[in-house]
């Protein structure tokens, strides 16, 4: 199965390379960009048509590895 | 107990000769370098995680080394009191694998910051900083890309009720001003330490800091309060 995982920083964490990307796009012009965050996203191959394995499986490596959750927040699809 | 340091080296490491270099030569201790394949902590008296960029920082600092098979047995080491000291990746991974709380993030400005700084000791009721007097300031190299320290209200609050940080950067004066910060860490906190008293993270390098040959001795109280404990 496909999926993809999608990590974001928490709300209220300060995110400076949103910061300066923003800034930089409103320097070319685009001034009315606000908010810009930066995250990541994973993705990868997973063979067997569980769904609820999948999910689980997927679940399980976001709490211990992929994402920190002091900072960050998960998010996945599965196809 | 005995004087020996053990010094894990990640793939990525490198601030392990400066940490072997330091207890052998400056101090005359004895000192072995540990491989992070291995299992074995028995023989060493302080476990030093060392600086450096562990598997590449990929993902984030310090995430992928936690899960390093040594990395159970210095959680063991840690949890039976033995002293354990992360060097700035090494406080990355101590903060990843949860031996210390919070997290280091991406410095505010962006930049890699290699510099001396100030920092001032908040706390010398502790086995690594018990040669300083309180407020004391010493001149300690940075050098690191995510020494940002954060970490969410309750746990600023319990860090500072608790005695917890350990240093704070200042300016030449002693102030812990937001100039002063060099990389946004939040109550300016240069280091940590846990609530058990024996697991300190420092994003100054102190083995950067005990020749003057180099520019500051201020490094080496830490080397000596953590060998007159052990």
């Amino acid at each position: 199965m496909k999926v993809e995982i999608f990590i974001t920083l928490k709300k209220g964490v300060l995110d400076p390379q949103g910061k300066a990307v923003e800034r930089a796009l409103k320097s070319m012009g685009y001034e009315d960009v606000k908010d810009l965050r930066i995250g990541k996203l994973i993705e990868m191959e997973i063979p067997g048509d569980s769904m609820e394995g999948t999910e689980r499986k997927v679940q399980e490596m976001c709490e211990k590895l992929l994402a920190n959750p002091v900072i960050e927040d998960y998010n996945f699809k599965i196809d | 107990m005995g004087d020996k340091f053990g010094i894990i080296v990640f793939p990525g490491s490198n601030c392990d000769h400066d940490c072997y270099h330091v207890v052998k030569h400056v101090f005359g201790r004895r000192a072995g370098y540990v491989w992070h394949k291995e299992t074995d902590l028995s023989g060493y008296d302080c476990i030093i995680l060392p600086g450096g960029f562990s598997y590449g920082d990929y993902l984030r600092t310090g995430a992928i080394a936690r899960f390093s098979p040594v990395m159970g047995e210095v959680m063991d080491f840690a949890e039976r009191g033995g002293p354990v000291i992360g060097i700035c990746n090494g406080f990355q991974i101590l903060t990843e694998s949860g031996l210390l709380p919070g997290v280091l993030m991406r410095n505010r400005g962006l930049k890699f910051v290699c510099r001396q700084v100030y920092t001032r000791v908040e706390n010398n009721r502790t086995v690594f900083t018990a040669n300083y007097m309180r407020g004391q300031l010493l001149k300690i190299p940075i050098a690191h890309a995510d020494g940002n320290y954060f970490a969410d209200d309750d746990t600023l609050k319990s860090l500072e009720d608790n005695g917890q940080i350990v240093l704070r950067y200042t300016d030449s004066e002693g102030n812990a001003t937001e100039e002063a910060n060099p990389n946004g860490s939040l109550h300016n906190i240069a280091a940590i330490i846990n609530r058990g008293g024996n697991v300190l993270g420092t994003m100054p390098h102190p083995e950067r800091g005990c020749e003057s040959v180099i520019g500051s001795e201020d490094g080496r109280g830490i080397f000596e309060s953590v060998l007159e404990a052990m």
